[in-house]
């Protein structure tokens, strides 16, 4: 792999989320932070942005050169922790029993939405369960509470992105009812693919009345993607085989040669 | 860790990672008390390295963050873009990336292993074309010492008695791993372009090394160094062809110092470690000489210092000239081994662009296990030789090929851009998509040489100072056209391949080389800054790594380099400092140090 499957692949992949100011990944649009203000701005009622994370203390604290500073708890469950030279702290956790050191932030009634949405986007079918049923909507918990500004930032689009959702479903099919009464999630499958089809392609929506609320959707099906192909089932589905260890390595079998036409 | 038991030592080693592992193991070997500083901490590949944990068990499915910016899993501690606590800062007008490491081991913890030997041409490059410098030995000087550590640390490979792309000697490389099918696909494409594609080296054992004879031809006549290596290399593990290289390797089946270096030269005798040991400077006595280095114990904060006949500086190449500079005396007010002035100057990085692809042919491909080596098994070394001796190209130097993709374990940012290709799809669609299109994708990234240059350089930065007080560098950086040009022939050369794969792009494709290029540093191949030569007025070291106006005092790391050629430098930086160790063991020996 390229120099390392590690270096190309994290800046196209897995830097990408993260995005530092000076991170342009192939995704860096969809969270520019000009975009996320403006989902902030078309979804005013969004709660609690200001509280969303730990805020910078824990990342001061996690720099700063003592364990277990700012909040961030070590590694592992006390008194298991496996790796007994790791510090445990966010530069140097403990790999071998890793935990997830942020509170989680969204509301039970944002989880609910986003689990909606999450199945809209991954579905069940005969060889794999939905996203939510692997728990795609706690992953993006988990995502958009985690200690970094840029993912944060991600979790003012997707909280602003839900209310907005509901908010056009009312707009859309609601009636004149008061407004608690219909949300995104109520809606049939195919009220929500209608709303769905308008915000799916922000190469479409640019300059359009749901560019944002584009970035919104394209941000939750990244991540919907990354929870349900890394679950158990999702690499089942996939068939993906490897990570086992072999005493040999051979070249393709027959039938692959054959599908690239060099048998 | 910290075992000091002498009160003075023959060499003190700065710094574990490459450079320093290979001159502890060398020197320990020869017969020598070694004392080795690592700033960061004690690192045990063995006992820490989450070999088969899923990305699913990780913090955000194992991506990366701030703190670990090459995933949760990956093999760096304390470092990545920052060392927290330690910056560095960038002139007006360059975007200098540093990545460090804090532990023990350095960054061999977890580099891609790609070990190129520099071929004739790239010892000599100003005679070749008049630019830059050539080297203050050739090729055949240094094939030695490539031999060497080829069997020592072993690499897979062939020899291919292709162009400035050295054999090894026969016996020395290990079998390369078989072509996966992607990698099998582009060669097959990549022949009507002219472009060759051979099996890649990487220090990853596809069989046990064959430890006694081995040991008994790199240490004729020391029996020492003979059963230390033997025991160590038989305690090494064959490739299992299962889980990522970058988070180490706990049956030592690839190299790392800590596997394959340290636990030798320990097993001697003659070598003490000490961990969060940070290095400040080189101490001299009243000649003007090193007398040992003053560090900063991170654990107690205290400032101490260790004495030695020798001093070796392999922290990384910026990282050594910082020491330099900032080790200033009555008798060197401009840093240590400073007189040329050259201390910190003609840094290089590698020129590095890229391209992805999506590749019909390898959708819908039947299941099958395409782990391998996790690296890559096939590459492409620079073919245009011809080309750029007759002037058809507007860039003076080459560059080689790394490519991947296929059916990988699912992980972080999986099929995210997906919808981009499709419309922006989801629902059934965007799962059967998914399915569909899984191993389709493949990456092509291009590593070429950059030609040193006056305004490539790092120095102190008057303003900054790390938690141990210590002065920071600050970085300038300008890219010649030889490596924009350079840069956008890469980009343009891959949508080639791709197109002739009947694929389609899927990253942008610049023809202006400034977008084309990776920014400085970002390739992490960073070189330079105490440059070797042969002659102290326009260079740091001789071609031994030797200071030019402190005896006792070498550079065993990166830092020498006088060009930085398109192969990586880490195999070069293993055989340099074999090589000077050899030199110092050997004046050490006859007392002339
Ligand atoms: C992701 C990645 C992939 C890479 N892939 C490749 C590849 O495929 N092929 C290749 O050839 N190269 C590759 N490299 C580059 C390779 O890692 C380096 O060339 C090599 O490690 C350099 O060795 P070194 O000894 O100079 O420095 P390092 O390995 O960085 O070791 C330096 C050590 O010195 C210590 N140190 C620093 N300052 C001080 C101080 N003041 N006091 C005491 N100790 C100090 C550091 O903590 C560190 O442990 C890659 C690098 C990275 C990060
Ligand atoms: S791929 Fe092979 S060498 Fe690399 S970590 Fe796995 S077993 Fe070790």
């Amino acid at each position: 792999m390229s120099e390392e499957r590690t270096k190309a692949e994290d800046r196209r992949e897995r830097v990408l989320p993260i995005a530092e100011a000076r991170e342009t990944g192939p995704d860096a649009r969809s969270i520019d932070r000009r975009h996320a203000l403006k989902v902030m701005a078309l979804a005013a009622a969004a709660p609690g942005l200001a509280s969303c994370g730990p805020g910078p203390g824990g990342e001061a604290g996690a720099a700063g050169a003592s364990a277990g500073a700012g909040g961030i708890p070590a590694g592992g469950t006390p008194g298991q922790v496996t790796n007994p030279n790791a510090r445990g702290d966010l530069w140097d956790p403990d790999l071998l029993s890793p935990v997830v050191p942020w509170q989680r932030t969204l509301e039970p009634g944002e989880l609910e939405s986003l689990a909606v949405l999450c199945d809209v986007i991954l579905p069940a079918d005969d060889r794999s369960p939905s996203a939510s049923e692997v728990g795609a909507h706690d992953f993006i918990d988990e995502w958009v509470s985690a200690p970094y500004e840029a993912l944060q930032e991600g979790g003012v689009l997707i909280r602003g992105g839900l209310v907005w959702l509901d908010r056009e479903a009312r707009t859309r099919f609601g009636n004149g009812a008061p407004s608690a009464s219909v949300r995104f999630r109520d809606l049939t499958p195919a009220q929500q693919q209608a709303i769905c089809d308008d915000i799916c392609d922000p190469e479409r929506a640019e300059g359009g009345p749901f560019e944002a609320p584009s970035l919104f959707f394209d941000r939750v099906r990244y991540l919907t993607l990354t929870a349900f192909w890394t679950t158990a089932e999702g690499m089942d589905d996939l068939q993906y085989i490897g990570n086992t260890p072999l005493t040999q390595w051979d070249p393709p079998p027959p039938e692959v040669l054959r599908h690239i036409g060099l048998a | 860790m910290s075992s000091r038991t002498q009160d003075s030592y023959d060499a003190i080693v700065v710094g574990s990672g490459a450079g320093g592992g290979m001159t502890a193991y060398v020197l320990a070997c020869s017969g020598l008390r070694v004392l080795m500083l690592e700033a960061g901490r004690h690192y045990d590949p063995v006992a820490e390295t989450p070999m088969f944990h899923l990305p699913r068990d990780a913090p955000l499915r194992g991506g990366g963050t701030r703190h670990k910016p090459f995933g949760f899993y990956d093999a760096t501690v304390d470092g990545g873009w920052e060392v927290p606590g330690e910056p560095y800062s960038s002139a007006e007008g360059t975007d200098f990336r540093w990545w460090r490491a804090r532990m023990l081991g350095g960054r061999t913890n977890h580099w891609g292993r790609i070990s190129l030997r520099m071929g004739e041409y790239d010892f000599k490059p100003y005679s070749r074309d008049g630019l830059g410098f050539d080297w203050p030995l050739s090729y055949d000087d240094l094939a030695p010492w490539y031999d060497k550590t080829e069997a020592l640390i072993g690499v897979y490979g062939s020899n291919e008695g292709l162009e400035n792309t050295p054999n090894s000697s026969p016996g020395v490389l290990l079998p390369p791993p078989a072509p996966r099918a992607e990698e099998l696909l582009t060669r097959h494409h990549c022949g009507d372009l002219g472009i060759p594609v051979i099996p890649a080296h990487l220090a990853i054992l596809t069989r046990r090394l064959d430890a006694a004879r081995i040991a008994r031809t790199l240490w004729p006549g020391n029996a020492l160094a003979q059963r230390v290596t033997e025991e160590s290399m038989a305690a090494r593990a064959a490739c299992f062809y299962a889980t990522p290289c970058g988070r180490g390797c706990s049956i030592k089946a690839n190299f790392q110092t800590p596997t394959v270096l340290l636990p030798p030269a320990l097993a001697t005798g003659n070598l003490d470690i000490i961990t969060d040991a940070m290095v400040r400077e080189v101490t001299i006595d009243a000649r003007g000489q090193a007398a040992g280095v003053h560090y900063i114990d991170r654990n107690t904060r205290l400032d101490e210092h260790a004495g030695a006949r020798v001093v070796v500086l392999a922290a990384s190449a910026c990282e050594s000239a910082r020491i330099l500079l900032n080790s200033k005396s009555s008798l060197h007010p401009d840093g240590l081994g400073n007189g040329s002035g050259l201390v910190g100057k003609y840094i290089m990085d590698t020129v590095g662009a890229g391209v992805g692809g999506q590749i019909p042919a390898l959708e819908n491909m039947p299941p099958h296990n395409a782990d391998g080596a996790s690296a890559m098994h096939l590459y492409m070394p620079w073919w245009l030789y011809q080309e750029q001796a007759g002037g058809q190209l507007d860039f003076a130097r080459g560059y080689h090929i790394e490519f991947g993709g296929g059916r990988r374990m699912p992980g972080f940012g999986f099929m995210g851009g997906l919808a981009e290709l499709t419309g922006g799809s989801y629902g059934q669609r965007l799962k059967d998509e998914c399915r569909r299109y899984y191993g389709s994708f493949l990456w092509f990234d291009g590593r070429g040489e950059m030609i040193p240059n006056e305004d490539s350089f790092c120095e102190i930065d008057p303003e900054g100072v790390d938690r141990w007080g210590i002065p920071t560098l600050r970085f300038n950086w300008k890219w010649s056209s030889h490596e924009l040009n350079q840069a956008r022939h890469m980009q343009h050369t891959f949508a080639d391949i791709i197109q002739a794969m009947g694929g389609r792009v899927t990253s942008d494709v610049h023809d202006d080389g400034a977008r084309a290029i990776a920014a400085p540093g970002v390739i992490i191949h960073e070189v330079g800054g105490a440059m070797m030569g042969d002659d102290p007025r326009t260079s740091v070291l001789n071609q031994f790594c030797q200071s030019w106006e402190v005896d006792n005092l070498f550079v065993t790391d990166g830092g020498c380099f006088v060009s930085n050629a398109d192969k990586n430098p880490t195999l070069s930086i293993l055989a340099l400092a074999w090589r000077a160790s050899d030199y110092i063991a050997e004046q050490l020996r006859t007392r002339s140090l």
